[in-house]
């Protein structure tokens, strides 16, 4: 279990490849971590619009009637 | 009797979104930290402890997330049209949002795969792109997951719009069998499986050990993405119902 690389810089490195895997990499990652974040956001969105729905029939009812 | 409608009691509580949302959201926590945990194990092993590919130097590193990404492109197309089905035949609504949610993240999958098949193309075959068999078809099956997506958004009505993508998703499988067999069927550029269930794999074991984690991280990821979708679509479309009102009065209460 020992690292292939010496030092920091060879990582990047890559021997000479260095370019594709860190790219491949980065992208692969970005676009899991939107497949988490894109679903949060609308889950939370959802539930916000629900939350809204619900005060506007509370003082709706009381004060106005609308909606 | 008692026992046979205890038999089916899973399939009907499978079938009720109110249940769905309260059991992923117990487990989902757990499941977030075993993706984790074995993606950037397996990332760390994957690209800093394995040797180095004889022929292909470090470039073969792009394996760890480009095969993964392909196995749970395809396999989330049969879990895609495999929900749809079961939509279909029993009409099951919650059957439809789990075909719904899984259709971006095959989507995702599959523009994983297709991205780094082409940065890993440039250094091993002097080539970003060729119009090969495999390449082509992964190509065919972006499209699908996007079509599923779009249809979503094409009709008024949602029941129509689950029926329209659940009937695509279903004739796109015809997709799938194409996929696995193109590298055996048309002798191309891209390289033939290396991992078999059949018969020993192509790959050395310490270069292998890493992708199987990869792999398993890549499943236990899909579930998290799918839950999450479905969680989201789940609120949606109950949002006049009695128990998400519930929930969300006892959330702002707290």
């Amino acid at each position: 279990m020992n690292i292939q690389f010496a030092s920091f810089n060879e990582i990047l490195a890559m021997g000479g490849h260095g370019l594709y895997v860190w790219v491949a990499v980065t992208v692969s990652v970005a676009v899991l971590a939107a497949l988490l974040v894109v679903p949060w956001q609308s889950h939370t969105r959802a539930l916000n619009q629900v939350r809204l729905r619900l005060e506007r029939h509370a003082g709706g009812s009381a004060e106005e009637g609308v909606d | 009797m008692v026992t046979e409608v205890k038999k089916w009691q899973w399939f009907y509580r499978l079938g009720s979104p109110r249940w769905f949302y309260e059991i992923t959201g117990r487990w989902l926590p757990w499941l977030l930290c075993a993706a984790s945990l074995l993606l950037a194990s397996g990332l760390f092993w994957g690209l800093l402890v394995a040797p180095p590919d004889a022929r292909q130097g470090n470039s073969f590193r792009i394996i760890y997330l480009h095969v993964p990404a392909a196995i749970l492109a395809l396999v989330g197309y049969y879990i895609m049209a495999l929900a749809g089905a079961v939509g279909l035949i029993w009409r099951i609504k919650m059957s439809f949002m789990v075909m719904k949610s899984a259709a971006p993240i095959g989507a995702a999958l599959t523009f994983i795969a297709l991205f780094t098949g082409a940065v890993w193309g440039k250094p091993s075959w002097g080539t970003y792109w060729v119009w090969d068999a495999r390449i082509t078809s992964m190509l065919i099956l972006l499209f699908l997951y996007l079509g599923v997506l779009a249809l979503q958004r094409a009709f008024s009505s949602a029941e129509m719009a689950y029926r329209a993508s659940a009937i695509l998703a279903l004739v796109g499988t015809i997709n799938i069998p194409i996929i696995y067999k193109s590298v055996d069927w048309w002798h191309t550029l891209h390289q033939p499986a290396t991992l078999k269930l059949t018969s020993a794999s192509s790959i050395h074991i310490d270069m292998l050990q890493p992708l199987i984690v990869m792999i398993c991280g890549f499943y236990v990821f899909y579930v998290v993405a799918l839950c999450l979708f479905t969680r989201a679509e789940i609120i949606r479309r109950e949002a006049t119902s009695a128990w998400v009102r519930a929930l969300v009065s006892n959330e702002s209460s707290r």
